[in-house]
């Protein structure tokens, strides 16, 4: 479970996130939002990529302050744009590369690439240069980079707004066979139709926390 | 070294990087000490010969030095004007030799395998605070990072020639500069979310 408790946030004197209370558990999250109006800031609290200027984030009782390793072992973090999130020339490289921070094994690093590559048939692109993907490759390698590293909980930041209607639907269907706890910030209303609860923040505040069905509509009256 | 590793199962494939680093090294040094052009000629013939037994087309082996034929144009006409044809054919044979050479080491060998050699050879120079997982972080970032940065400049460019702003080196050079800070930026974030800790 992830704990925020009283959480708020600022850049230098300006305020993105107020004193925040949640508890995440459901498998599947959406944080939705306009721009500006946190929900990034948010994401990037729950693996430690930012600290809370007040107030705690706990992951399994981990703390994101002072055992940011623990935390990052646990939650894996999609970026918006996969060329900033793929490190190594090579798929295979980059693919290794959490695991090799994890202080995983040769073999079991061998073993997981081959599964992840497998499991979304991207086997002829083991030694393809990552810069020549297409855009829904990359992203798949970018999410692959974080699920080899096996996470309880993945974290994505508008993983799909790059993309097109076609890698958005395959993107989407890798995420909702995840077995991992998503969390899911979008602008993309559709593919959260049938999450488990929907997180509204709104000028660093939640506004709304529900289910779609109640949340959705919130929002969109929020931006009418 | 972006995207040149060839797949492949010959036997420079299967050396290992460091053996094959070590020869490039050499083979490199050997060439500057000596001044003959017949052997330059036999080396470059050698070369190719390399090629073969790794099994890359010759035209891989032309397109590695064929973005700098301007380059080799420009050495051969001022030390033909300067030193005389010998000389000058003796430089540019040289220059391609070399160029060849290096690109058949990274063209049979990984951009891991390799830095994962650096990385060891490095962890010599630890005591003097050479930091060895540092600098392959940092080598396979400038390889990763090349082409992505030359597409920016693409666009930037592009975006800029509809403005009829292409000729001036400000109006690439800021959102260039500013788009690539904003990109390392965001690396980096990536970088430490999949656990790396310098």
């Amino acid at each position: 479970m992830i704990d925020l408790k009283n959480v708020s946030l600022s850049f230098g004197d300006h305020p993105v996130l107020h004193n925040i209370s949640l508890s995440l558990s459901e498998r599947r999250i959406a944080v939705i939002g306009a721009n500006g109006s946190g929900k990034s800031s948010f994401a990037r609290l729950l693996n430690g990529l930012a600290l809370p200027t007040s107030g705690t984030v706990s992951v399994d009782g981990f703390d994101t302050k002072k055992q940011g390793k623990d935390v990052r072992g646990r939650v894996g973090f999609v970026f918006q744009n996969p060329d900033n999130q793929i490190v190594f020339p090579v798929v295979e490289e980059d693919l290794a590369f959490g695991m090799k921070n994890l202080g995983l094994d040769k073999a079991t690093i061998a073993t997981r690439t081959t599964e992840i590559l497998e499991r979304y048939d991207m086997q002829h692109l083991r030694e393809h240069p990552a810069h020549l993907l297409s855009g829904g490759q990359k992203q798949l390698l970018a999410i692959s980079g974080v699920l080899v590293m096996a996470p309880a909980y993945v974290v994505l930041d508008e993983p799909t707004t790059l993309l097109d209607l076609r890698n958005k639907r395959r993107i989407a269907r890798v995420l909702n066979a995840l077995d991992q706890t998503i969390i899911h910030v979008t602008h993309d209303l559709d593919q959260i139709a049938d999450y488990d609860r929907v997180i509204v923040i709104d000028e660093g505040r939640v506004a709304c926390d529900a289910t779609p069905a109640k949340a959705i509509p919130f929002y969109q009256e929020l931006m009418a | 070294m972006l995207d040149l590793y060839t797949p492949g199962t010959s036997m420079l494939h299967r050396m290992s990087p460091g053996p094959k680093m070590a020869a490039l090294a050499i083979a490199a040094t050997a060439l500057f000490l000596q001044e003959s052009l017949l052997v330059t000629a036999l080396a470059v013939v050698a070369i190719l010969a390399l090629y073969r037994v790794a099994n890359i087309p010759m035209k891989t082996a032309l397109a590695q030095i064929r973005p700098l034929m301007w380059i080799f144009v420009i050495f051969f006409a001022v030390q033909w004007y300067f030193s005389g044809l010998t000389l000058a054919a003796y430089v540019v044979l040289r220059l391609a030799a070399l160029i060849l050479l290096a690109s058949l080491v990274t063209l049979t060998t990984r951009a891991s395998d390799m830095i994962d050699s650096m990385t060891r050879a490095l962890r010599l120079f630890k005591p003097i605070g050479v930091n060895p997982d540092k600098v392959s972080l940092a080598i396979s970032l400038a390889l990763r990072f090349i082409p992505v940065l030359g597409r920016i400049a693409t666009e930037v460019r592009e975006a800029q020639k509809t403005r009829g702003l292409e000729r001036s080196i400000i109006a690439v050079a800021m959102p260039l500069a500013i788009r690539a800070i904003k990109m390392a930026d965001d690396v980096s974030d990536a970088i430490e979310s999949r656990g790396y800790r310098s």
